[in-house]
């Protein structure tokens, strides 16, 4: 079994919000994405990816400021982590 | 020297970009020269003593467009932080991951620049600089955004030869993979303040109305609710910058920052 991991940065917290940053990581070996490889993401929302075969597997916690910190912007706040899995069958890699 | 509204829009991106400013027989020599070694400065160095006279970097430090542009930010009297030459050879197998350099870095009145100097064309498979515009105010250390490979908007650079940007410290940036068949060269000095970055640039424009225009400005990768805060963080930072406590961009510093004292007939 094989891992693809799909991360979906989004506009706000609900899942069916714009995508707004991505990564992706692909244990299958089939592809090596990498910063700064592509300008157009791979879906539109994070639903979109949904309904494309990808499982939802974490989601940012909505975390208040810390006090006197109100107005720091940091890092991307509502990060969307999505999987899907890959059966070996023999040398070939084929979906699950 | 820079006006208010170049000023701004660096406020608001965290870069600068001079197309195709060193001259062509600059260009010529410059792999050359990189290639055999900028000799090393130590930190604090100002930038008037730093490089040789006559020599490569020297001449570019001093070119009347660049060495405007370095002292309507960091004004005069720089001295050199440090400089690297960074070459992305062909096929290589990854980019850096994308970082801000140094160490996080929040001083609220004052910052670096880093020059970035490109000697030869830059095309989308060479490996141009990646950076994301607006990105320099976010609390963030080194390469902890690792994980971001790609943000909506993003700035891959293309270019054409002899291309400088200047980059506020704090912007997120990375090499990318180098995907064609040619080495690709870029020449980075950071140079640091010694003098308060107050009205160091032509003010005859400050009171242009596109100044707030730029710090208005919104990128695609922002998510909205942060996207306001970061114009409320850009009008604490023109405030510092032009030493003007009560410019504002909509209402958005005042508003949070009013505090009726009790007996007050506000």
């Amino acid at each position: 079994m094989r891992q693809q991991v799909l991360i979906l940065f989004l506009a706000n917290s609900a899942l069916d919000a714009e995508v707004i940053g991505w990564s992706s990581y692909d244990g299958t070996g089939r592809t090596r994405p990498t910063t700064g490889d592509g300008d157009e993401p791979p879906y539109g929302t994070g639903l979109d990816a949904l309904l494309d075969g990808w499982r939802l597997i974490q989601a940012s916690q909505l975390i208040p400021p810390h006090p006197g910190h109100e107005y720091d912007t940091s890092f991307l706040k509502h990060e969307f982590i999505f999987e899907k899995l890959h059966e070996e069958k023999g040398a070939a890699v084929t979906d699950a | 020297m820079l006006t208010s509204v170049q000023v701004a829009r660096f406020v608001a991106s965290g870069s600068l970009r001079l197309d195709a400013v060193v001259p062509p027989g600059m260009n010529e020599q410059a792999v050359a020269v990189l290639d055999a070694g900028i000799p090393p400065v130590p930190y604090g160095t100002p930038l008037a003593e730093a490089f040789a006279p006559g020599s490569f970097a020297q001449r570019l430090t001093s070119l009347p467009v660049v060495a405007g542009a370095i002292r309507s930010l960091v004004g005069p009297g720089p001295t050199v932080d440090h400089h690297a030459v960074h070459v992305r050879e062909p096929h290589q197998g990854s980019a850096q991951p994308l970082h801000g350099d140094a160490i996080i870095d929040v001083r609220p009145d004052a910052f670096d620049i880093q020059l970035m100097y490109y000697p030869h064309e830059v095309t989308a498979d060479m490996g141009g600089t990646l950076s994301v515009p607006g990105s320099h105010l976010r609390r963030t250390n080194e390469t902890d955004t690792g994980r971001y490979q790609n943000l909506r908007g993003q700035t891959r650079l293309v270019c054409p030869a002899g291309t400088v940007v200047l980059l506020h410290h704090g912007i997120w940036h990375g090499g990318r993979r180098n995907d064609s068949d040619t080495p690709r060269y870029m020449f980075k000095i950071r140079l640091n303040p010694t003098v308060p970055q107050v009205r160091l640039w032509n003010t005859d424009d400050l009171g242009d109305p596109r100044v707030g225009d730029e710090l208005r400005t919104v990128f695609d990768w922002y998510e909205p609710a942060a996207g306001r805060l970061e114009v409320h963080n850009r009008v604490l930072l023109w405030r510092a910058l032009t030493g003007d406590d009560t410019f504002d961009v909509d209402h958005w510093v005042t508003r949070v920052n009013n505090r009726p004292a009790l007996g007050s007939n506000a």
